[in-house]
Formats: C-alpha cells, sequence, structure tokens
C-alpha cells in the first residue's frame, strides 16, 4: 500500500526544547508558514527528562513575557552547596570559589518535561501543527540526494513484520526544510551524520547517562530553591560523573546521578551507582522518611564544541543535542538547545524568502552567545580523562584563572564504545543490597516511569549480529548490557546449560544507553510504534 | 440509524497513579490523560456499524473540563462524525452522567447509546445500567460481540459463567467489553480532518439537572504494601506453615 504525503514549509522532528523552540521562533517571524512537529510519546513531555536548573537567557529572547503566561519556571535558586564525597565523609566546597558557570543564582529549577508542556501550548495557540504519538522513522531524500523530509512509522505491524488488521501505514511528512530535533543519539540524526560526514574532521562524541529520581521528603529537610551538586563517592577517581539534588517546589527533590559513558570497567554498573550514591550520610538524611515518586533516565552529550558536528545539510538541520549543543561544565543543555533552534528557525526563514543557503546556520551559531559559552566550556570534560583530582585542579586553573581562554584545545581521544576494558582485567564490584526504602530495584524503578509497548510489534533493539552478545561479548565483556540498561531491557538467560541473550523491549525507556556504549556497535535504536515508551510526568 | 457514544477521559492506564498526600484524592497534574480503554471499543464499534452501511451517524459525547474536548477529537480522528461536549468541573458521579445522557438522548434521538462497560478510574460500572433504567430503554452490557439487525440487537456478553447471547429490541444500550475488537490508529490525516469537524459545547449546569455528588468522599489511600514472600524447603514445611502461622488450613 502506498504511502500518503504531506507537504510543509518546515518538518520538525522532535518535541524537546530546541524543536519546540525552533518552531515558536519561526511562527514569530513569518505566521503564515505551515510547520508541522512530530513527537514520539503519547504527549509533549512525556518523554523529557532532565535536572534541571534552567538558565533563562534562551527564553528570554524567544518569549520574553514567560512570566505573565503562566509558565511553569516558579522555583529560584536560593542556595547553594557544592560536595565532595568520601565514602562517610563530604567536604563542602565554598561556592564563591566555583567556576562562574556553576553559579546558578539567577536560574530557576524547573521541571523540563513541564516547560516542553507549555512550549508546546505556545507553539499550538501560533499555529504548530503537533503530532504527538507519532515518530519519524525514516528520512527521504530527493533524487540529488538533499532532505526531503521524513515518513512516520507504520502503525500495526506484528512481530514477525506482518501486516494486523489494524495496520496503518505510515504518511510522508514533506518539508521545504527539515529539522531534526530528536535530543541526544537521535536515530535519525545519526544516519544523517554518517551519511553527509558530518563529524568529520571532529572528535568523536562523548555521552553520559543521567538517572534522575523525584522524591516528596520531610518538610524539615525540604528547602526549596536549594541546589546542592557533589563529585567523588562512590565514583572512583577514573570514572566521570556527579550527582544532582534540586529542592523543587512542592516538598519535591529531583535526585539524579550522570556518569560519562567512557567508562572502562565493564562490571561497572551505573544504576547500581546512583542507588548507592543515596546511601551517602549527607544524601540519606535528606531523602529518609521521603518517598520516591519517580523515576527515569536518558542518554546525554558531553563532547561539546570538539565533537560537534556540521549542523546544515542540504534541506535539514540539526538542532540542540541530536547535534550537541549542551554544556557540560555548566551541566546545562537546555538554554543552547533552545538558542540553536532559534537561530535555526532565522536561517530557515532566509532559506525560504531569499533562498540563501543553510549554511548560514553555522556562522551565526557561531556568532551567538551560545556558541561562546560552548568555546568556554571546551577543555574542561577532556581534562577529566586525566582522571577526578587532575580534572579538578585543570578546571580551575582553565576556567576560574583563564575563564576558559586557554590558546589550546584539549582532544576527546576515544568513542564511548571503544573505552571498555575486558572482564578479566577489571574488578568485580559488588554493590550492596537494595533495601526498599532508599534503593530499588530496576523492575520496581521502571514500574514507575509507566513505560509500555504495544504487544506484538517488532522488536525496536535491533542487533546486527545476533550471535555476538553470546559468542563475544558475553565472554569478553560478561555482557555490560545487563548493567549499563537503565531499564533492565537485556538479560543473559540460561536455559538448558546454554546461554541466551534476552531482549525485554517492553521495558525500554528510549535512553539510548545501548546504541552508544555497546562495544561493538551491534545494538541499533530504532523507533518502536508510536507512543511507546515512558510517560513521564513531571520530569 | 444514529449511534450516541459516550466517552471519558482517565488517567492512562499505564501511568502509576499517585495518591495525594492528604487523602483527597489522587495526582492528575502533568499526568497523562487518555480515553477509557473500553471506550476506545466503544467508538470502533460504531464506526464498525457505520462503515458496514447500518448506521447513518456516529456522535461522540464526553463530559468533562475543557480539556475533555481531547477525548471527543480522538473519537473525531477514528471515525466520529461530531461531538458533544458537556462542560462541568469536579466529580460528576454516574448518576449524574446518566441524567446528563439523557438530556442528550432526548435531544439527540439516537438509536443506539454505546459506551464502554465501566471507566478505570473509578471502576463504576453504573452509568450504563442507571441510563438505561432512565430511558426505560433495553440494555446489554459487557458486550463481547454486538449484530444489529432489523430493530433488534443480537448481543454476546462476556458473563462469569462464559459467554451470554442475547437479543434485544432497538432503541438500546449497550457497554463494550474490551473483547468487542481492536480499535483502530488515529491517523495522521484523519486527525488532522479531525480538527475541522463540529463539536458542540453545552454547561451541564444549562441542562437544569442536579448534578451535585451524593457520596461524600472520606479519605483516598494507597493499598497496603505485600509483605515479602519466604521460601520453604518442603512441602511439610509448607503445610506446617499453613496450618500454624497463616491459619488457612
Amino acid at each position: 500500500m502506498g504511502r500518503e504525503s504531506m507537504e510543509y514549509d518546515v518538518v520538525i522532528v522532535g518535541g524537546g526544547p530546541s524543536g519546540l523552540a525552533t518552531a515558536i521562533k519561526l511562527k514569530q517571524l513569518d505566521s503564515k508558514l505551515n510547520i508541522c512537529l512530530l513527537e514520539k510519546a503519547s504527549e509533549i513531555g512525556a518523554h523529557i527528562l532532565s535536572g534541571n536548573v534552567f538558565e533563562t537567557r534562551a527564553l528570554d529572547e524567544l518569549l520574553p513575557n514567560w512570566k505573565e503566561l503562566n509558565s511553569p519556571i516558579k522555583t529560584k535558586v536560593s542556595k547553594e552547596k557544592f560536595l565532595f564525597l568520601g565514602k562517610n565523609r563530604s567536604l563542602s566546597w565554598p561556592t564563591w570559589l566555583l567556576p562562574k558557570v556553576q553559579q546558578n543564582h539567577n536560574n530557576y529549577i524547573i521541571s523540563l518535561a513541564n516547560l516542553c508542556r507549555w512550549l508546546g501550548e505556545q507553539a499550538e495557540v501560533l499555529g504548530v501543527e503537533i503530532f504527538p504519538g507519532f515518530p519519524a522513522s525514516e528520512i527521504l531524500y530527493n533524487d540529488e540526494g538533499s532532505v526531503k523530509g521524513v515518513a512516520t512509522q507504520d502503525m500495526g505491524i506484528d512481530k514477525e513484520g506482518n501486516q494486523k488488521d489494524s495496520f496503518e501505514p505510515g504518511i510522508e511528512l514533506l518539508g521545504k526544510v527539515t529539522v531534526f530535533a530528536e535530543g541526544c543519539r537521535g536515530h535519525l540524526g545519526k544516519q544523517l551524520i554518517e551519511k553527509f560526514k558530518l563529524s568529520e574532521g571532529k572528535d568523536p562524541q562523548q555521552y553520559g547517562i543521567g538517572f534522575k529520581e523525584i522524591w516528596e521528603i520531610e518538610d524539615k529537610n525540604h528547602e526549596e530553591g536549594m541546589v546542592t551538586h557533589t563529585a567523588g563517592w562512590p565514583l572512583d577517581n577514573n570514572t566521570y560523573g556527579g550527582s544532582f539534588m534540586y529542592h523543587a517546589e512542592n516538598k519535591q527533590v529531583f535526585l539524579g546521578y550522570v556518569i560519562g559513558l567512557d567508562y572502562k570497567n565493564p562490571h561497572l554498573s551505573p544504576y547500581d551507582e546512583f542507588q548507592r550514591f543515596k546511601t551517602h550520610p549527607a544524601i540519606r538524611k535528606i531523602i529518609s522518611g521521603g518517598k520516591r515518586i519517580s523515576y527515569g533516565a536518558r542518554a546525554l552529550i558531553e563532547g561539546g564544541l570538539q565533537s560537534l558536528p556540521k549542523m546544515y545539510m542540504p534541506g535539514a538541520l540539526l538542532v540542540g543535542c541530536d547535534a550537541g549543543t549542551l554544556n557540560m561544565p555548566k551541566i546545562k543543555g537546555s538554554h543552547t538547545a533552545m538558542k540553536s533552534g532559534m537561530i535555526a528557525a532565522e536561517t530557515i526563514i532566509e532559506k525560504i524568502k531569499e533562498n540563501k543557503s543553510l549554511s548560514g546556520y553555522e556562522e551565526k551559531f557561531k556568532n551567538s552567545w551560545a556558541y561562546k559559552e560552548l568555546h568556554a566550556a571546551r577543555n574542561v570534560k577532556p581534562s577529566f580523562s586525566w582522571g577526578l583530582i587532575l580534572g579538578i585542579i585543570f578546571t580551575g586553573i582553565d576556567q576560574i584563572l583563564f575563564k576558559g581562554k586557554l590558546p589550546f584545545t584539549l582532544k576527546h581521544k576515544h568513542a564511548d564504545h571503544e573505552t571498555l576494558k575486558s572482564a578479566n582485567e577489571m574488578p568485580k564490584i559488588d554493590y550492596p543490597k537494595y533495601d526498599n526504602v532508599i534503593t530499588f530495584d530496576k523492575t520496581s524503578s521502571v514500574y514507575l516511569t509507566g513505560t509500555n509497548h504495544a504487544d506484538n510489534q517488532p522488536v525496536h533493539l535491533k542487533l546486527k549480529d545476533p550471535d555476538l552478545p553470546i559468542s563475544y561479548t558475553l565472554e569478553k565483556f560478561d555482557e555490560p548490557a545487563q548493567r549499563y540498561c537503565p531499564a533492565g531491557v537485556y538479560e543473559v538467560q540460561k536455559e538448558n546449560d546454554v546461554n541466551k541473550f534476552v531482549i525485554n523491549s517492553q521495558n525500554c525507556i528510549h535512553c539510548k544507553t545501548c546504541d552508544i556504549k555497546e562495544p561493538s556497535q551491534n545494538i541499533t535504536w530504532v523507533t518502536p510504534e508510536g507512543s511507546g515508551g515512558p510517560k513521564y510526568g513531571n520530569m | 440509524m444514529k449511534i450516541l457514544v459516550a466517552v471519558k477521559r482517565v488517567i492512562d492506564y499505564n501511568v502509576q497513579i499517585r495518591v495525594k498526600e492528604d487523602g483527597s484524592g489522587v495526582v492528575t497534574d502533568n499526568v497523562k490523560m487518555s480515553t477509557n480503554p473500553p471506550d476506545d471499543n466503544a467508538i470502533e464499534e460504531a464506526v464498525k456499524i457505520k462503515e458496514s452501511g447500518k448506521a447513518t451517524e456516529v456522535v461522540a459525547v464526553t463530559i468533562g473540563e475543557e480539556k475533555a474536548q481531547e477525548t471527543v477529537r480522538k473519537a473525531l480522528a477514528v471515525g466520529a462524525d461530531r461531538g458533544i461536549h458537556i462542560k462541568a468541573d469536579g466529580v460528576i458521579e454516574p448518576l449524574a452522567v446518566s441524567k446528563i445522557l439523557q438530556k442528550i438522548v432526548d435531544k439527540e434521538k439516537p438509536d443506539l447509546v454505546f459506551m464502554g462497560k465501566q471507566a478505570i478510574d473509578d471502576d463504576c460500572n453504573q452509568t450504563g445500567q442507571m441510563l438505561s433504567a432512565l430511558l426505560n430503554w433495553p440494555q446489554a452490557t459487557f458486550a463481547s460481540k454486538i449484530n444489529v439487525k432489523e430493530g433488534k440487537l443480537e448481543v454476546i456478553r462476556e458473563i462469569d459463567e462464559g459467554l451470554e447471547t442475547i437479543e434485544i429490541n432497538t432503541p438500546a444500550i449497550v457497554t463494550c467489553d474490551l473483547r468487542l475488537n481492536e480499535p483502530r490508529y488515529a491517523s495522521l490525516p484523519n486527525i488532522m480532518k479531525a480538527k475541522k469537524k463540529p463539536i458542540e459545547q453545552l454547561n451541564a449546569s444549562d441542562l437544569g439537572i442536579d448534578i451535585t455528588p451524593k457520596i461524600q468522599q472520606i479519605k483516598v489511600e494507597e493499598p497496603p504494601k505485600r509483605k515479602a514472600g519466604i521460601k520453604v524447603s518442603s512441602v511439610a514445611e509448607l503445610v506446617q506453615k499453613l496450618k500454624n502461622e497463616a491459619k488457612v488450613i
């Protein structure tokens, strides 16, 4: 059966901060443009997970009256702490000695999911057509090779790939320009980067995995507006990562942990590091007596400028973290993602009205504050490849003394899938048992995400070589997918003494970590049937 | 033949329900809402009957706050012809819902009224039955198959003992079971077309009926946590524990 097609001026893939900012800015510049925005989640915001301490700079430019528009940006940062954790101790680092980029007094503690819901409403008021529940699954090209749009996923396909009675073919959405705003490790963005060689001459991209839980805590432990970050325990000196704890409104704290996916020990379980971290006395005292109400995880970009691919190609642009605009030392990406979308919108208007090249996007981005930020931030993450202590010393020199203006740029040497050492070379890690009070197993955590995928559909985690997990990865790395997946999707089960690799794809929370970290790049994340995946509330 | 289908907006079935701290209800802020699943079956069946040429119009009706309109919009996207949204805030109990629907039936004069067998939020399973009494129409509840005949309906019902086949005269009320059909997906072009279909808005307060709740809700709380199980080493030990500790045998 042939697919229907619909034509728009601009097609935007993804309803996060960058995609929504692109849509809003386009409509502000020309209200007559026909814009369609696709979102794979069941509603805008349901796949959004972020810390989040929000810098309003981009939003101030996009919607200067956001305070009057009943935006969900309410809790101003009132107090800040940075702690170095030892196993049982903590050392508070004076805030005035933190680099300026890590000071947050003008920022707000928000739920990015709620901000996106609100941005979605603003975009709809302006006339943007938003279609939640429709993943873009395929890139469409013109004969001469330029991008002409995307196709949405076919619905109603069974496990074996046959059409069910409810089969509904995908739709081709064609745009004069297509904007890819899928967030970190977008599965179409990844294809575009490869096809158009957008990362040629750039360092390999660097990623992290971020966990977040929302806790409702006792009144006496809650200090609205308080922001705490930690480094150190439970990670060793050679593993990059740290925690955040933000006291939001309604007696909630947003508690999270980020670990660089360049970790070397295949026995490391990012999920268990996060669970263990919560048992530290400095953290336990805040959350004890409280109740965990949400859980989620998502990969994030850490590569910065050195790894930022070219963001334009014939017919299409990459915005936000589909390219990789997150500012790592600032631990923030929402503002730069939005800014990149707004610049993309300006470029698209010039393309449509004056037939100017989309290459103008790069130059505009280079002249923006977003680029200046990323430039000043560029040396921080790579310096941590020397370990936490040297990383901090270097960062102090680079960020406080030289304000990011050192006359050289450190490189990212390896892609994250190349960093694992063999299992027998590295120490096993003995993680403590879950107590079901502060720490929990993966199953009960995944339950809180509300994730679901319709039964009887093809597995959306594709193995290039189905035998590799057992024949090679298990032997060499003790199949780390069992540990790096934050949702328990991957298991090695013994059946009649034979090992079997099991993919519980219905558990997937769309974090993309497997697509990044699998040592042979054997796992490819593709879009499942629309609306599948987590149903995050105020994440 | 005209079919009126009642649809309700509820918390999505995948969302983990959270009880408000003060016990006054469940948290609905920023929670994903969807159409009550068996209501999707009701719409699907009505649209199928229309597609088979046995009905001429499918009208979707919902009661609730402004956002409840999305539920009607979804029904329009899968084939309903037009919608009615009766605006009302707060809790509307099944009796009030039935009375409102009675007014809509008086106005619309449908031949059939379809709805889900129950809503997954309050699990009342009352509205269809009450509406049937108010209208003095026949009812077929828990329908898992509907066969439209001249002036009659043959309905297979899901009952505790198995399946029951009944025949009722129309006009009639049918409440639908999940096994009735597989609801279709709303396609993107149909969602766009649905945006242009008409939705009539009425205020519940203008219908001249009393919809104030008759039931006072005292407290909402989470079910008690299940205690961890234990492993027993033998059948004898199991029997002993069932006898002496659990005291069930």
